[in-house]
């Protein structure tokens, strides 16, 4: 079966609240960290996907704090290993052809997050949900000259699938 | 905004340099609590402000904003403003957003002192 058509060896499943943020971060380090990406790309992968929850909470949801946001994680054996990482919202879509990075020159707060995502993860697909919401699939593999663990990217431990 | 939501950030005068040290993660939800303690910083107008991130293991682009935000300001007020001891996860999302080109950032704080 293409690892892409299987389900997610991690599920989360969270409000949209900036305070569970911390948390997906941590989860999704952790995985990288198993997987074999080093501390830096381990904490730009884990940067990426806060960038995601934040673009949904403050753009998606308009900082209301009750909607629900789905990721699920797959940890790719392909070589060379990696991660896929689909972000899923119920929140207002958009159509995806809008969303861009800003120019780096323009320097302001704010907007830098579609940038960040789209520089550090190798992949990244926006599209509408069939009946609501917004779907972020995001790629991330090796890169040559990771640290590569001593033993084979390891399958996740079944346990760790959720619903 | 709930306890959680707030960064513990000391603040030391030094001869007329402002230096700030937050301490902990700096994301959407600290963010805001990080903005009204530099906000407060700057009301004094010190001519030199410097924020040791040294304690920072973490920060996602809410914060930078809050920095460059903090810069526009210091700008406007006259005020030299210099980001040290960085961590390597921190300094790596200044790396990406080219904004290691645009703050002055420095080893320690003693080094930020000196500049």
């Amino acid at each position: 079966m293409p690892e892409d058509a299987r389900e997610p060896d991690v599920r989360l499943e969270l409000y949209s609240q900036p305070r569970l943020l911390a948390g997906a971060r941590a989860l999704i380090s952790n995985i990288a960290q198993r997987i074999g990406f080093n501390e830096i790309l381990c904490g730009q992968i884990s940067l990426a996907i806060d960038e995601a929850l934040c673009n949904i909470i403050n753009h998606g949801y308009e900082r209301r704090t009750d909607g629900r946001i789905w990721v699920g994680i797959w940890a790719l054996s392909n070589d060379p290993p990696g991660l896929r990482i689909v972000i899923e919202d119920e929140a207002r879509q958009v159509d995806p052809a809008t969303i861009q990075s800003r120019d780096l020159d323009d320097v302001r707060p704010g907007g830098l997050g579609v940038y960040l995502i789209q520089e550090i993860m190798d992949q990244v697909k926006y599209e509408r949900r069939p009946h609501k919401g917004m779907r972020l699939t995001m790629v991330k593999r090796l890169p040559a000259d990771a640290d590569r663990p001593a033993a084979p990217a390891a399958k996740l431990n079944p346990e760790m699938r959720s619903r | 905004m709930n306890d959680a939501d707030q960064i513990e950030v000391t603040m030391e005068t030094v001869d007329g340099t402002t230096i700030l040290r937050p301490k902990g993660e700096i994301d959407l939800s600290r963010a805001p609590s990080l903005r009204t303690q530099i906000n407060a910083a700057q009301k004094t107008k010190p001519a030199k402000l410097i924020i040791d991130l040294g304690h920072v293991p973490y920060m996602d682009s809410s914060g930078v904003a809050t920095l460059v935000e903090a810069m526009q300001i210091a700008r406007r007020s006259g005020t030299r403003i210099i980001l040290c001891a960085m961590q390597e996860r921190v300094q790596s999302i200044f790396e990406i957003a080219r904004l290691d080109m645009v703050f002055t950032i420095v080893g320690s704080s003693d080094d930020a002192l000196a500049v």
